[in-house]
């Protein structure tokens, strides 16, 4: 742990100074082959940038840059063709689960190559073990990591088919323009990319000295832009892993213990065989597994298990123990609490990620190999693991990364592919695995619960002093974050005796304020259940609890919300924001009894946004969000439609986990099965009226997969707060459990 | 095994299957018709949503055999060959799909909702209980109000 104590004479400056992409160097590589191939390796010759001086970790390194640097070493590799028919080809090494990354480099190469989209095609790499620590999707990195490597390489193959046009003509490339894939002449001669390709490869080239273009003369990349794969997306054509056709792999689906992390002992297994479609049955470490012709029959066939289990890691354990250990867990405050304070304490129940597609993986195990397929956002290490599991060397272990449906975090984890290729070497053939939606919510992954505790101080109308204590259940890294983390430590401003998540909460969780001495720790109890990464890790409830102490602030100090953050804000960009919300918004516009506006602001990843909402909680119990305004400053906007995509997203998500949707744990259990009990926001609950803004900027694009979740948390708080006259504290707010459990099987 | 006929995006398809066996394991095990998504089996989340009749329902909890001798149009269906129904281009010029795997059934609740009522008010557009885990209710709803005003 290492608390931070600011300088107290704090000067408004803009923070991005000092992330300039000048200090990194790019050198890029023609890579021998019969077209044109450009490799790009990510250098840095500038100084860390833990050299910065400035007062919170998260200001030094976030954990966006982190994997930045991490992977700075291997990311040689990203390679991007020009193919015999002109069409440009990167495959990103990095998982595509909606946020659109395939779209938003599709423009990129578009742009850089004067290409139409259409000629460009970005798919998901497989799993690439020499990449190391570059093959992670998460932290809200990819933008911020790949956009110089793949404009710049994308700019050099440009050069190269310049150049080739010029060898071919005899004249010098200062007069040839390209648009839309062809390279013309002054003397109005053309050449196609696909005609020069070939040529371009060509070592006996003179190098041209290129730069990618400057922001001010981009033409696709900052214009809104739709999902390159939307058409698939409307007529049922995207393949997700449920999908997936491998020739002869039959449908599995597995009986779970009743506890989490039990283990079958025996099973039935005579009439699980001899059920109608059942073509298999057996044992394997999560439960007992059904191979049938079909999903349905596999499903039947499971639910008629008779198994006998171990005990599970946490039966004994419901909320109310959890919650009773994470109090204790809280760590002290440092400040004394004086007549001018304020403290609040808050709970946050498990939330599970439930992507709609369900954990799914497609095995094909065999004496000498294995091949996986499944959306996965830590494919090396996946990979890695299955061939533990199976005793084969790494290189015998194939992993194709299909694009996912959905995941918030969920995908970071491999479950679904381990079990599926355990199942395969059961039953000695290809399976098709898929969990059910229940199994996927009391036995899958889930955001864990935390209390935390909060305590200003003031003097003279200022704030003297901030503390954020939280205790969580032990959110699991165990998908290659943590070794990430380890091969930086060395340079991280944090290390010492911080454990992986404290590093991951020191770097990602900030406060954007001048709140005088700040302090936020973090404190994690180990129980031994199924917790992950949930769209921004620990900020949308830390930062959520803090901004609702924001407003009960304001209050204290008999100031108004915006005015009170705008004071305390801490530089110009923020207020920015700020102030566009609150405008745009209609901030304190008279609202009817029972309704109300609730304004939040959050900074991570280089980013920043205001989120302003109304809310009509008439009925305290049943409360809608009826309008939001959005405000983001994310540095360039490389697609603003994809932008706005992931906010809408994000204030979705926090409307479900602020209001209603949460996991009750009994017993070892989570009580909640499916969306007619986890209760996830739907339409009849969103917003009518939703107003994204994004703001102008040409600085280097800041993260933005995450960021919109934590404003908006703190902004449905507010808002529901001043409506009904209440200081919500625990979340979801409205969680009864009002719902007949399914049998735990 | 019984067998069941029925027409599938305006083709007779006849199956061998158990008479219980829901329609959506039909569809996509049986039939490789795969765009009618599994997210719950208990008609909850609505990823299956297909058309019985020109009706909206859910094929993950009706049997085979209710179908029989009955029209069933899934997302494959939708259009007219190469050309998209205006439910599916008002998707496409509202940016909607995220992760995209809750969308066809989205687009079929909303062809639905076109069909009963012209101009759906916001009310008849919160009657779609669809999840999209991905939160792009909005767009949703901006884009069924672009289809009603194109229609």
């Amino acid at each position: 742990m290492t608390t931070y104590v600011p300088p107290t004479d704090q000067l408004e400056e803009d923070d991005d100074t000092s992330s300039g992409t000048d200090r990194r160097r790019f050198l890029t590589y023609l890579v021998a082959a019969p077209t044109l191939t450009i490799a790009v390796q990510l250098g840095i010759d500038g100084g860390s940038p833990a050299a910065a001086l400035v007062p919170q970790p998260a200001d030094i390194i976030d954990l966006g840059e982190l994997l930045i640097l991490a992977g700075a070493a291997t990311s040689g590799m990203l390679t991007i063709e020009i193919t015999e028919d002109g069409t440009a080809r990167l495959a990103l090494p990095r998982a595509e689960v909606g946020q659109g990354i395939t779209t938003t480099f599709s423009m990129l190469l578009a742009e850089e190559l004067d290409l139409a989209l259409d000629d460009v095609e970005v798919t998901l790499a497989d799993a690439r073990p020499e990449l190391l620590f570059n093959q992670l999707t998460g932290g809200s990195n990819t933008v911020r990591s790949m956009y110089d490597p793949v404009r710049r390489a994308a700019a050099a193959a440009r050069g190269r088919l310049l150049a080739a046009a010029a060898a071919r003509w005899k004249v010098s490339t200062s007069g040839l323009t390209t648009s839309g894939g062809v390279v013309s002449g002054p003397d109005g001669r053309t050449a196609t990319y696909a005609e020069l390709t070939a040529d371009a490869a060509s070592s006996g080239l003179p190098n041209l000295r290129v730069s990618p273009k400057k922001p001010a003369d981009y033409e696709v990349i900052g214009t809104p832009t739709g999902r390159v794969d939307a058409r698939k997306a409307v007529t049922g054509q995207i393949e997700y892993g449920v999908d997936v056709d491998v020739p002869g792999a039959m449908p599995v689906m597995v009986a779970r213990p009743p506890t989490i992390n039990g283990s079958p002992t025996s099973f039935n297994e005579a009439a699980i065989k001899a059920m109608p479609g059942v073509i298999d049955a057996a044992m394997i470490e999560t439960g007992v597994a059904v191979l049938a012709e079909t999903f349905g029959q596999a499903l039947d066939a499971k639910m008629a298990v008779e198994a006998t289990w171990t005990k599970g890691t946490i039966d004994d354990l419901s909320d109310e123990q959890i919650f009773a250990r994470l109090r204790k867990a809280t760590l002290p405050f440092t400040v004394p609490k004086t007549g001018l304070s304020l403290d609040a304490e808050f709970d946050f129940h498990f939330v599970s990620h439930a992507p709609l597609e369900p954990n799914s993986a497609v095995a094909d195990v065999r004496k000498d190999g294995a091949t996986i397929w499944a959306a996965a956002k830590s494919p090396i290490i996946a990979a890695q693991a299955i061939a533990q599991e199976l005793g084969l060397p790494q290189g015998k272990v194939t992993f194709h990364v299909l694009q996912g449906g959905g995941s918030f975090g969920r995908r970071l984890f491999y479950d679904a592919a381990l079990e599926a290729a355990r199942a395969s070497k059961a039953f000695g053939r290809p399976v098709r695995l898929m969990w059910t939606r229940i199994d996927d919510m009391r036995h899958g992954r889930a955001r864990a619960a935390s209390h935390h505790k909060l305590r200003a101080t003031f003097a003279l109308g200022g704030v003297l002093s901030y503390e954020q204590r939280v205790a969580s259940v032990e959110t699991d890294t165990r998908h290659g974050l943590g070794e990430i983390l380890t091969a930086v430590a060395a340079s991280l401003p944090v290390a010492g005796n911080a454990s992986f998540a404290q590093t991951i909460f020191l770097t990602t969780v900030k406060c954007p304020y001048n709140f005088g001495v700040v302090t936020q720790l973090l404190n994690e109890i180990p129980l031994k259940m199924h917790t992950g990464s949930w769209r921004s890790v620990y900020s949308a409830n830390t930062r959520g609890a803090e901004e609702i102490l924001v407003d009960e602030m304001a209050a204290k100090l008999g100031r108004d919300p915006v005015a009170f953050r705008r004071q305390q804000l801490k530089t110009r960009r923020q207020k920015a924001v700020l102030d566009r919300a609150a405008q745009e918004g209609g901030w304190g516009r008279a609202m009817p009894k029972g309704h109300a506006q609730g304004i939040a602001f959050h900074d991570e990843y280089k980013s920043c946004t205001a989120v302003l909402v109304e809310i009509d909680a008439t009925d305290p119990q049943d409360p809608r969000v009826t309008k939001a305004t959005i405000v983001a400053d994310v540095g360039l906007c490389l697609n603003p439609s994809g932008l706005k995509s992931q906010l809408l997203g994000g204030l979705t998500d926090a409307i479900g986990t602020t209001l209603r949707a949460g996991l009750h744990i009994k017993n070892g259990l989570p009580l909640e099965g499916s969306y007619s009990q986890f209760h996830y926001t739907r339409q009849a609950d969103s917003p009518t009226d939703v107003n994204i803004i994004i703001m102008d900027s040409s600085e280097k694009p800041g993260g933005a997969g995450e960021l919109g979740v934590p404003a908006a948390v703190g902004a449905v708080a507010n808002a529901y707060a001043r409506a009904t006259g209440t200081k919500p504290r625990s979340f979801p707010i409205i969680f009864p459990v009002d719902f007949e459990p399914f049998p735990a099987h | 095994m019984p067998a069941y006929t029925f027409t599938l995006n305006g083709s007779p398809v006849t199956v061998d299957a158990p008479a219980d066996l829901d329609l959506l394991w039909v569809l996509r095990d049986k039939l490789g018709v795969r765009g009618p998504k599994y997210g719950c089996g208990i008609d909850v989340c609505k990823a299956c949503t297909s058309h019985l009749d020109g009706e909206a329902f859910n094929p993950c909890v009706t049997p085979v055999s209710e179908v029989g001798g009955r029209e069933v149009t899934t997302i494959e269906g939708l259009a007219d060959g190469d050309t998209l129904h205006p439910v599916q281009e008002a998707w496409i010029d509202q940016d909607v799909a995220q992760c995209g795997y809750c969308q066809p059934g989205q687009i079929m609740a909303a062809v639905a909702l076109l069909k009963r009522t012209k101009n759906p008010t916001d009310a008849d557009i919160d009657a779609i209980e669809n999840v999209c885990r991905c939160g792009s209710y909005f767009r949703i709803r901006e884009a069924i109000k672009a289809a009603a005003a194109s229609m």
